[in-house]
């Protein structure tokens, strides 16, 4: 690995290395992919929104508070993680794992959320095979929640590397592109909030 | 030192970082600011949703210009796209966006059309 002597020493580590500097470019095209991922499964969505027949409406079953619950969850989450970086870049390990677990914390407590949400969903009558509205919301929340388990998996991977091997150019770049990685699922739940719950909600 | 000055002046034109990196100080403002301004986007989206008795779609293009800030403030004030490869990065989001704008909206009006 490439940790050469003639780097800034004000450079973050995640950034000393060649590798690490093209990683950390590289996630960014990955996260335009996700980009266009998430677009088609919302215009999928938005395509088939009206087809409502069979089931309970999303104004009849969506929760304001539950709602805001998650989207809270998963903003102080990403805004932890951004605290994590912080920390990261002060060189300080205990204080940023601290930041990692909270992060991890509020994301499970979203994923719980979800869950308990999705149960109550099925035994109102909106369940996956109800219609078209319905296998599209659960396609489109479902992928996000996919991903947000994938984001935790990755962080505890990468928190225990650290745990092994300290920091280096290596496990700090890791950590700021797993980092990136959870940002990038608040960016989505944004959308998925805005569409689908709170214009759902207004019927 | 010389070399120091030297790769200043050479990180300035290659257009690297130095500059824009320098974010860890004790108290990170940039992330306490994104939050409380996330957070303030959130509630009033809500209240143009749920209570403002807007016209339908004022509200919607309301609630999305309120969306798209706030992703905005993801992208700068916590994901720092400006920093390593910044051009480039803030280049590809904007790639994304116009990607998932057609996409979405693209599709929005060809299935309106369809009847």
């Amino acid at each position: 690995m490439a940790h050469s002597t003639n780097v800034d020493p004000n450079t973050p580590l995640e950034y000393q290395s060649e590798i690490g500097k093209l990683n950390i470019f590289g996630f960014w095209v990955f996260l335009g992919a996700e980009v266009a991922l998430f677009a088609t499964i919302f215009a999928t969505f938005f395509v088939l929104e009206s087809g409502t027949v069979g089931g309970p409406l999303p104004s009849e079953v969506f929760d304001l508070k539950n709602t805001i619950i998650m989207t809270l969850l998963l903003l102080i989450s990403s805004f932890t993680s951004g605290l994590s970086i912080n920390e990261l870049r002060r060189r300080n390990v205990k204080g940023m794992m601290v930041w990692l677990v909270i992060t991890l914390l509020f994301g499970a407590g979203f994923l719980y959320m979800e869950i308990t949400e999705f149960l109550h969903l099925i035994h109102e009558g909106a369940a996956m095979g109800t219609n078209a509205y319905w296998s599209s919301f659960y396609l489109l929340t479902g992928t996000h929640g996919l991903h947000v388990s994938l984001g935790m998996l990755w962080i505890i991977l990468v928190m225990f590397q650290v745990k092994r091997q300290g920091l280096n150019p290596d496990t700090a770049k890791k950590l700021f592109v797993s980092s990136l990685y959870w940002h990038f699922l608040d960016f989505v739940w944004i959308f998925v909030f805005t569409s689908v719950y709170l214009l759902g909600m207004v019927g | 030192m010389d070399f120091r000055v030297h790769k200043r002046l050479l990180t300035r034109d290659g257009g690297i970082m130095e500059h824009n990196t320098a974010n860890h100080s004790r108290i990170p403002w940039t992330q306490i600011i994104g939050f409380v301004l996330s957070i303030a986007l959130t509630f009033l989206a809500v209240w143009f949703g749920l209570y403002a008795g807007l016209a339908y779609n004022v509200m919607v293009a309301l609630v999305f210009v309120l969306a798209f800030i706030q992703a905005a403030i993801q992208l700068f004030m916590f994901m720092h796209v400006t920093e390593g490869e910044g051009r480039w990065q803030v280049g590809k989001m904007m790639s994304a966006a116009f990607i998932a704008l057609v996409i979405v909206l693209g599709s929005i009006w060809v299935l309106n059309n369809m009847h």
